[in-house]
């Protein structure tokens, strides 16, 4: 269990967190979300007592992690800037974090297998490819078999059969009563592995609820009808918080109003549907949308298929900060 | 799509760790230990300080019994057979640093020093086994080679008969001081590691230390460089390893100022460590 009360981290005058509040609750795998420079390794670096918090407090499993007797039992860490001295070899590198808590040395050879480092445990760290070191994080995390599990960004350069691996892996600890936190901007395998997500934006929370829910907020989805009478039926869907965007005859594509709404609406008044389907939007498109206006660092393409961002939608987002 | 992830908030029980496990200040010594003989780095800067100190010695040796016939009175009367077998000494200083100062900004240089201080986050534990681990290994291979630079100079110094004995008076003193003076210098070179967190800033002030600010001070009035200059680490520790005609401080007192320096250095640098973001 991790609960971040009321963070605030500040360099200079630069505010990386805002009066932040979560808690990151054991049995499920917790997803951290937020655009760049939204203070995602800064909360994760103060959960793991290397940075102070400029007011606020983090309790890691309930108590001041600085001050725990058996810390590697306590909490695992993957950093994402690599925390690793590039001279010397994964097998002594592992060796020695082990040594600091008295983690068994036959844990060592445990966690390289584990990983999938045999071969390379004797080579210099520096020489490893960006997936090979990920593993190496992700061993050392996992050295002292942690209570609480915190990975910035674990499957960043993995391989698609590491990355999978890392899925289960992750689901396995939350399954044995973990707390499992990981941040990571690919979206869709955070839906395949997170349950709960923690969202944030310019160090503000935006978010902090179930993956389903999450993507069922966002007004993205959209539902498509078809009906020899679509014109009628969009007179009667006009609302103010409704959109309705007809791309081909006698299909119509709603925002705002639910399946069985239009259903129903339908049917009161007649008309004849040809097609009714949600569609359900992805993560990423939820993710967009809710964090729009707190994205710091746009890549400005002349091909942006979000730039019709209805104002409503980025009411939204403001509302829930 | 998460219909598949039982949301299981009842706490399955696990008990995390190994039995006996928790951090002890031994066991970062250990840890350490395996740091320090796991670089490459490490080792080569340690060997390079050896054969300075007993390389530079018997070079020194050599070539002043082999000069001795053209030596003039004033230089033989100043002359000293310790002094000049350990001379070597005043250039090894300087490899002794550099490894101090590695020692931990190459933890920061990598990043190495957030897995030490995750893995051990009450922090000072890793500085006092780093300069333990630091002292006992440096202390070890810097005393026995400034002995092996006393043995093999005073051996090329006896062909013009110039050979002292250990039993001479002040031979020990020297021989040994030379040694501590090497391990003061380099945990003045860890502390200026962790100050700055920075290899190329640790090692510039290192030089400028030891090499720069004495001879500089020697260029203002007099009055001055004989007042501040003796209290530099250098020059105190010249003091009790040293042979100075001239000298300002006793050995004791110059043991005294360079334990003074190095305390000064490692708890500021223990201040920075506890107090600052890694
Ligand atoms: N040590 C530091 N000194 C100064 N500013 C910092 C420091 N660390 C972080 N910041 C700033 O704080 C903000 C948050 O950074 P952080 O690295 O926590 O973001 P992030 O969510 O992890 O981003 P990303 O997704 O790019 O990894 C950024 O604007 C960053 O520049
Ligand atoms: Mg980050």
């Amino acid at each position: 269990m991790i609960e971040v009360s009321g963070l605030t981290k500040r360099y200079g005058d630069k505010t990386a967190v805002n009066d932040l509040t979560f808690k990151v609750l054991p049995g499920i795998v917790t997803g951290f979300l937020g655009p760049n420079g939204a203070g995602k390794s800064t909360t994760m670096r103060v959960i793991a007592g290397l940075d102070e918090p400029t007011s606020g407090s983090v309790l890691v499993n309930a108590g001041d992690y600085r001050h725990a007797q058996v810390p590697m039992a306590e909490l695992g860490m993957l950093l994402e800037a690599k925390a690793v001295h590039t001279s010397r070899s994964a097998y002594n590198h592992l060796l020695a974090l082990a040594q600091t808590n008295g983690v068994p040395r036959s844990r060592v050879s445990e966690v390289i297998d584990l990983v999938g480092l045999r071969e390379v445990a004797r080579k210099r760290a520096g020489g490893f490819s960006l997936g090979m070191g990920q593993r190496l994080g992700i061993a050392s995390a996992l050295l002292g078999d942690p209570q609480t599990i915190v990975l910035d960004e674990p499957i960043n350069g993995l391989d698609p059969e590491g990355i999978l691996w890392v899925r289960n892996l992750l689901k396995g600890l939350a399954a044995e009563g973990r707390t499992v936190f990981i941040s990571s901007h690919l979206m869709s395998e955070m839906a395949l592995t997170a349950h709960h997500l923690i969202v944030v934006g310019r160090g503000e929370l935006i978010a902090d609820v179930d993956v389903e829910e999450f993507v069922a907020m966002a007004s993205t989805n959209v539902v498509v009808v078809r009906s020899p009478q679509a014109g009628e039926l969009r007179g009667l869907l006009l609302g103010p918080d409704v959109t309705i965007t007809s791309k081909e005859a006698e299909v119509l594509e709603v925002r705002g109003v639910s399946v069985e709404a239009i259903g129903d609406l339908a049917f009161d008044h007649q008309i004849r549907l040809h097609g009714l389907e949600l569609q359900q939007a992805s993560l990423e498109d939820a993710f967009m949308e809710m964090t729009r206006d707190s994205v710091e660092f746009h890549a400005h393409t002349t091909n942006d298929n979000h730039t019709e961002a209805p104002a409503r939608l980025a009411q939204t987002a403001g509302d829930r900060r | 799509m998460t219909s598949t992830l039982s949301p299981a908030r009842s706490e399955v029980k696990v008990a995390p760790g190994f039995p006996g496990m928790k951090v002890t200040q031994a066991r970062v010594i250990n840890s350490e230990f395996t740091k320090f003989r796991s670089l490459r780095s490490t080792n080569i800067t340690l060997l390079v300080s050896v054969v300075l100190t007993i390389g530079l010695g018997a070079l020194i040796s050599g070539l002043t019994a082999s000069h001795w016939a053209t030596t003039s009175a004033a230089d033989r009367a100043t002359f000293n057979a310790v002094f000049t077998s350990v001379r070597g000494v005043t250039f090894s200083q300087l490899a002794v640093g550099v490894l101090g100062v590695l020692l931990i900004s190459g933890e920061y240089a990598t990043g190495m020093i957030r897995a030490s201080l995750t893995a051990v986050p009450k922090r000072l534990p890793v500085l006092w086994a780093k300069l333990l681990v630091f002292t006992g290994v440096v202390g070890a291979v810097s005393i026995a080679s400034a002995f092996a630079a006393f043995f093999l100079g005073q051996s090329l110094l006896s062909s013009k008969h110039l050979g002292v004995s250990i039993s001479s008076p002040d031979a020990l003193r020297m021989v040994v001081g030379a040694g501590v003076y090497l391990v003061l210098v380099g945990i003045i070179g860890m502390a200026l590691g962790a100050l700055l967190r920075n290899t190329a800033a640790g090692i510039s002030s290192m030089v400028a230390l030891l090499f720069v600010i004495p001879p500089v001070l020697s260029l203002l009035p007099k009055s001055w460089s004989d007042t501040v200059g003796p209290y530099l680490p250098s020059n105190a520790g010249e003091a009790f390893w040293g042979h100075t005609t001239d000298k300002h401080l006793s050995a004791l007192a110059g043991l005294l100022v360079l334990c003074a320096w190095t305390a000064a250095a490692v708890a500021a640098a223990a201040i920075r460590l506890k107090k600052q973001d890694a």
